[in-house]
């Protein structure tokens, strides 16, 4: 007995593995040290972006990260001018419209190529994976001309119709499905239910890790899309943040203190959301990029 | 009818049903698409007047048309730059994030933020920071330490990289995330073997962390690369008043295929652009997958 414990001393020390915290050592410090000075300057631009549109307009050539009297007259004026509201409402409808549809839609698909057995499931799957190869890039002008056609121009349904489903997020939730029990399935079905309510009351609740995951990966890559948004738009009410913006920083190219404002606005509410759900959002990327 | 069907019948018609939408969608959407793109490559038409057959001719036009292999080169400049470099940095701060525990949820969040922001709008703050003295906070850094100014976004030299550095910005935090994850899963009792032995801390870096990270390596390689072939919104931000200048040094390929297509109206030429991205990003990824596969 004294001998194993003396035994497991002597290997913990060895392993340093003991289970009692021992004091930082100098190494440790300097290594925190650094990494916190690299995070600081990784959010930095981001905190400049918010300092500078709380400043007036004199203060803006000072490098100070603190206004020295900050205000918020330029998101009243931004906010004034009316156009913004109509970007914000945009970028919320399309993000939501899209996170929606994509929840539903790639869950459905990803499910039933999971769990049932059909003839053509295997060229189904392989055909919607196949998507991922094709860059939208490749999309954009098939698609201008088809939303020429049918009068999709400057519309919402336009901007939003392509991301409607994605193939990374039937993947996903395919893998996902897959650590769904058969016998749960199989238990609801002789309990009578139909397919369509074993889909919804059975499967869907046991992957809302994988739901929430996509859902954070379509909002904030909608919330974000810039190149289709920019081709299909045309008048200046329908345009979402991102585009917006754009053309906004332009025409504003000197006042630096607004186009930090506008800047600010379209990035505010998807920091708030992060800050929000944090250790969630993480915990989706890790298990998006590794499953997807 | 549906009552007289076997289980295994009802379970087909339940997949086509639910299927049913989906495939709509897939082939309205995504593959008849792909085909008019191909069809439109072999086609003359400026949007408005006839579609007329051209041929290879859109695809001869590559050859002498010099602005399209400055573009390529360019796109290949931020893929050379963009993935080595957001690679080595964000293992690096993912191999010692991971071995540091007091705040470490705060630290890693500093990293992670800017992977939550928006293109565009960080393409407005940068350009901010590389304006010249006194609005940009990069020159009037260097004017305070006495070197000289460096005109980042006008000169054909530093434009490139100073619109990758965004980019590359913007996509560290998602890799470092991704690299601590692959990090935390290899087993403990390697290091511990290794700490055994007195192995010093290099070669457990490059003989056991590193080959059993492989897997990480190849998402991260191929992933980012993607990204950075297609990098668009922060060009096209950063040089609103002459997209991809100075002089063509910045534009990458989906902002010539862009220009092509919505200004100039030459659809068949953008066309046969897109299916030279499309083929890029395909031979790319395919000799990564191989070259990291076979190590």
């Amino acid at each position: 007995m004294a001998a194993t414990d003396e035994i497991r001393a002597s290997s913990e020390t060895l392993l340093g593995t003991s289970s009692a915290r021992k004091p930082a050592n100098m190494g440790q410090i300097i290594r925190w040290l650094l990494l916190f000075a690299g995070g600081v300057a990784m959010v930095m631009p981001i905190a400049y972006m918010i300092s500078t549109s709380l400043k007036w307009p004199h203060e803006v050539y000072n490098v100070n990260l603190f206004p020295v009297e900050p205000t918020i007259e330029n998101y009243t004026y931004v906010l004034e001018d009316g156009r913004f509201y109509h970007w914000f409402w945009n970028s919320i409808v399309i993000a939501t419209i899209t996170t929606v549809s994509n929840i539903l839609f790639d869950s459905l698909v990803g499910y039933t190529l999971c769990k049932f057995r059909f003839p053509g499931r295997y060229i189904v799957f392989i055909a919607i994976l196949s998507t991922l190869m094709i860059p939208t890039e490749m999309l954009v002008i098939p698609w201008y001309l088809m939303s020429q056609q049918f009068g999709w121009l400057d519309t919402t349904w336009g901007i939003m119709f392509p991301g409607l489903m994605t193939a990374f997020g039937t993947f996903l939730m395919k893998q996902f499905f897959e650590t769904v029990p058969d016998d749960f399935i199989e238990a609801a079905r002789i309990d009578g239910l139909n397919e369509l309510q074993i889909w919804w009351t059975v499967a869907m609740p046991l992957v809302k890790p994988a739901l929430a995951a996509l859902a954070i990966f379509v909002f904030l890559g909608n919330w974000t899309a810039f190149i289709w948004p920019l081709i299909v738009t045309n008048s200046v009410e329908m345009y979402t943040l991102p585009v917006g913006l754009s053309t906004f920083g332009d025409e504003a190219d000197v006042q630096w203190e607004l186009i930090m404002t506008g800047a600010a606005i379209s990035t505010i509410p998807t920091l708030i959301v992060f800050l929000i759900f944090q250790r969630f959002i993480i915990r989706g990327v890790v298990m998006a990029g590794l499953k997807g | 009818m549906y009552r007289n069907l076997t289980i295994r019948q009802k379970q087909i018609v339940w997949a086509w049903a639910f299927l049913a939408i989906p495939i709509v969608f897939y082939v309205v959407i995504r593959f008849y698409p792909t085909g008019t793109a191909i069809m439109i490559s072999f086609q003359n038409w400026n949007l408005l007047g006839e579609r007329t057959w051209a041929g290879l001719d859109n695809y001869q036009k590559f050859l002498s048309d010099p602005v399209f292999w400055k573009v390529f080169k360019n796109t290949f400049a931020y893929l050379l730059l963009g993935t080595p470099v957001s690679l080595v940095i964000s293992f690096i701060i993912a191999y010692h994030l991971d071995q540091v525990r007091f705040m470490h949820g705060f630290v890693r969040m500093l990293y992670f933020l800017p992977f939550m922001t928006s293109a565009v709008a960080m393409a407005w703050v940068w350009r901010w920071f590389y304006q010249p003295v006194p609005i940009g906070l990069f020159n009037n850094a260097l004017a305070s330490i006495g070197i000289p100014q460096i005109s980042f976004l006008n000169s054909t030299t530093y434009a490139l990289p100073s619109i990758l550095a965004p980019a590359v910005w913007a996509g560290l935090g998602f890799q470092i995330i991704i690299f601590m994850a692959g990090l935390r899963a290899i087993p403990k009792s390697y290091y511990e073997a290794a700490r055994i032995d007195g192995v010093p801390w290099y070669t457990v870096l490059f003989e056991i962390t590193i080959p059993l990270l492989k897997p990480t390596i190849v998402f991260i390689v191929v992933f980012s690369s993607i990204g950075f072939l297609r990098i668009f919104d922060h060009v096209f931000n950063m040089t609103t008043n002459n997209p991809g200048g100075p002089l063509n040094s910045t534009k990458p390929l989906v902002l010539m295929i862009y220009q092509t297509a919505f200004d100039s109206f030459d659809m068949g030429y953008a066309a046969a652009q897109t299916v030279v991205l499309f083929l890029v990003l395909l031979i790319v990824s395919l000799i990564q997958l191989r070259i990291l596969r076979d190590r």
